[in-house]
């Protein structure tokens, strides 16, 4: 067995993406995930890596998008109003092929919103973003242990299929301590016959460019980056399923949300109501079929946020609206409390829930 | 016979996009002549902006970036820190540089970053067919200044070589034009050392290249020619604004 350190979930970021290759980080402080910043900061100068605090967040991830052109692992971080700004380098990013590691750890919005634990970038993340038609891979981790793994998996998703994978994580994950195994194989290296990296005299030059001015042209990228993104949809999505054997309600979170609605469901099986948790953790490609097949044997689902209920709709549209899906939320940094999410299990075991 | 004038390796047989009598097409032939003369091609990699270069990517044999308005800094720094034996530049107009990305223009020379940029100051948006640009004159018609630039109401142009001129980082600035032959040769010269430059390791290195646009001036390429001297120069002064490295 692996030997674990206690670690904050933004500096497991960090570690990981230094363990899997990555030697380019670009950032701009903001809270709640200044530490990975500040992590690599410290580390990258003793590994011969590249940290560089940029201008702001748009600059930031305009580096970023140089270093990916040349075809080497690299990544930013922000929260909430910094990935806004990022929208524009996401869209480019998709535009040109690239692929990029994108850390965002959410805190409440709209605006300036708080500095306190969210979720309510999920529309945000889960349609890419910024301008065009194009999607992130985004991933979802529920601990400290899932900060590691997931960005080792998402540097891999993102050289795999030339695209940006998000880690969306929220204050709550960034800042609390749990052991961790930072254990992980080798990385996969991927032919990057695309990059520039200078042509030496001795092939065609590579071009890096998402203008497509003839509108056939434009048409045919987008028709084959979707044909891309069939492929992950197909291969791709990554859930957990919990006490859903025998489920009669069907709980659907992610993240810190899924964290609470297990100590709810554990509370709820004690006055014996059957309740299980379907946990994205891909939140594109969504993991649609365990949901459908859900629909079939469940009577009921919720849907478990911190945000206004955005997942729901993905939830609603995975199940074909088959069963009522119920929404148990708070928002605004407030997180909600494994009780909160029991009284709605126990009203919708009731009929109570319209 | 010897040949005595060609297209630069550094070119591609593309056509250049740009209107009869912009003087985009000489400078970006100078950039490749550069390119040659100094053995470069195989391990430069160009930056392409938003606005009438923006296809400067189909121009150049190097291996070729196309950033977004006003990014290119930010993207050449990615792509030099990534591997510093790259020669990085940036080709740009004013409305990227001085407007949308006077942000990346001033970290990445006050960061002394180690990249080439090429500015062409032509006064105008080209591109989206003549709004103001941050360089425009004051009282300067364009389509955005249909009365003339009104500085009360629209400010005053902004002279980059000058404000750059004040960052520690910056290693080598200055303004030349490419209005007659003798002046295309020092604007080559100019473009050379700037690259000589990141060659050497000096540091942050920008030539801004009075341009003219005679398509958006509603002027023909002499006219033009002839407004680029009496207006733009006097208020953008040519010359030597920084020069950190040393005289040559």
């Amino acid at each position: 067995m692996s030997e674990k350190v206690l670690m904050k979930g933004n500096e497991a970021i960090a570690e990981a993406a230094i363990r899997c290759g990555c030697r380019h980080y670009f950032g701009y402080p903001i809270t709640p995930q200044t530490e990975v910043a500040a992590y690599m900061a410290k580390r990258m100068p003793k590994i011969d890596g590249v940290f560089l605090q940029a201008e702001s967040e748009i600059a930031a991830i305009n580096m970023v998008i140089g270093v990916a052109a040349t075809g080497k692992r690299v990544m930013t971080s922000s929260s909430s109003p910094g990935i806004s700004l990022k929208a524009e380098g996401l869209s480019y990013l998709a535009g040109c092929d690239l692929p990029a590691f994108v850390v965002n750890v959410q805190r409440g919005g709209p605006g300036l919103g708080g500095i306190q634990p969210s979720q309510s970038d999920y529309f945000q993340a889960t349609r890419g973003g910024g301008h065009g038609d194009y999607h992130m891979i985004v991933l979802a981790p529920d601990s400290v242990q899932e900060m590691a793994t997931l960005t080792v998996k998402g540097f891999d998703l993102a050289d795999k299929y030339r695209m940006t994978t998000m880690l969306l994580a929220d204050g709550t994950m960034g800042q609390m301590m749990e052991p961790v195994s930072l254990d992980f194989d080798e990385p996969t290296v991927y032919d990057k016959p695309w990059a520039v990296t200078g042509t030496g005299c001795t092939r065609e030059h590579n071009i890096v460019n998402s203008l497509f001015l003839k509108p056939e042209q434009l048409e045919v990228e987008n028709v084959a980056r979707y044909e891309r993104y069939k492929l992950i949809e197909q291969n791709e999505p990554l859930w957990e399923e919990y006490m859903m054997e025998d489920a009669d309600i069907c709980i659907v979170a992610f993240g810190i949300a899924a964290r609470v609605s297990k100590n709810a469901i554990a509370e709820a099986r004690k006055k014996g109501i059957k309740v299980g948790l379907i946990r994205p953790i891909t939140l594109w490609p969504f993991p649609k079929a365990p949901l459908a097949a859900a629909a079939d044997k469940v009577k009921a689902f919720l849907s478990v946020e911190l945000s206004m209920g955005q997942m729901i709709e993905d939830v609603e549209l995975a199940t074909r609206c088959k069963k009522p899906v119920y929404l148990c939320n708070r928002v605004g940094g407030m997180i909600i409390s494994p009780a909160e999410v029991l009284a709605k299990i126990e009203a919708i075991a009731k009929g109570d829930e319209a | 016979m010897s040949i005595v004038f060609q297209r630069p390796h550094a070119l591609t047989n593309a056509e250049f996009s740009y209107c009869p009598g912009c003087t985009h097409g000489i400078v970006t032939r100078l950039v490749a002549e550069v390119m040659d003369e100094l053995g470069i091609e195989g391990r430069t990699i160009g930056v392409a902006p938003v606005g009438c270069s923006v296809t400067a990517y189909n121009f150049f044999n190097c291996d070729m970036v196309q950033a977004a308005h006003g990014r290119a800094p930010a993207v050449a720094t990615g792509i030099k820190r990534s591997d510093p034996n790259n020669v990085v530049f940036t080709y740009q107009g004013d409305g990227d540089l001085a407007s949308i990305g006077a942000c990346e223009t001033v970290h990445a020379a006050a960061r002394g970053e180690n990249i080439t940029i090429i500015f062409i100051n032509n006064a105008i948006y080209g591109m989206t067919g003549g709004q103001m640009a941050p360089t425009s004159l004051p009282g300067q018609v364009t389509q955005t200044s249909p009365y003339g630039r009104d500085v009360a109401t629209q400010g005053y142009p902004v002279k980059v070589c000058e404000m750059l001129s004040q960052l520690d980082g910056a290693t080598y600035l200055e303004r030349v034009t490419v209005t007659d032959v003798k002046q295309v040769r020092n604007a080559k010269r100019a473009i050379k050392k700037a690259f000589q430059n990141q060659l050497d390791g000096k540091g942050f290195s920008l030539v801004e290249v009075l341009s003219t646009c005679p398509s958006n001036w509603g002027k023909t390429p002499v006219q033009s020619i002839e407004w680029l001297k009496e207006n733009m120069i006097p208020y953008y002064p040519l010359g030597v604004y920084k020069d950190k490295g040393g005289e040559e």
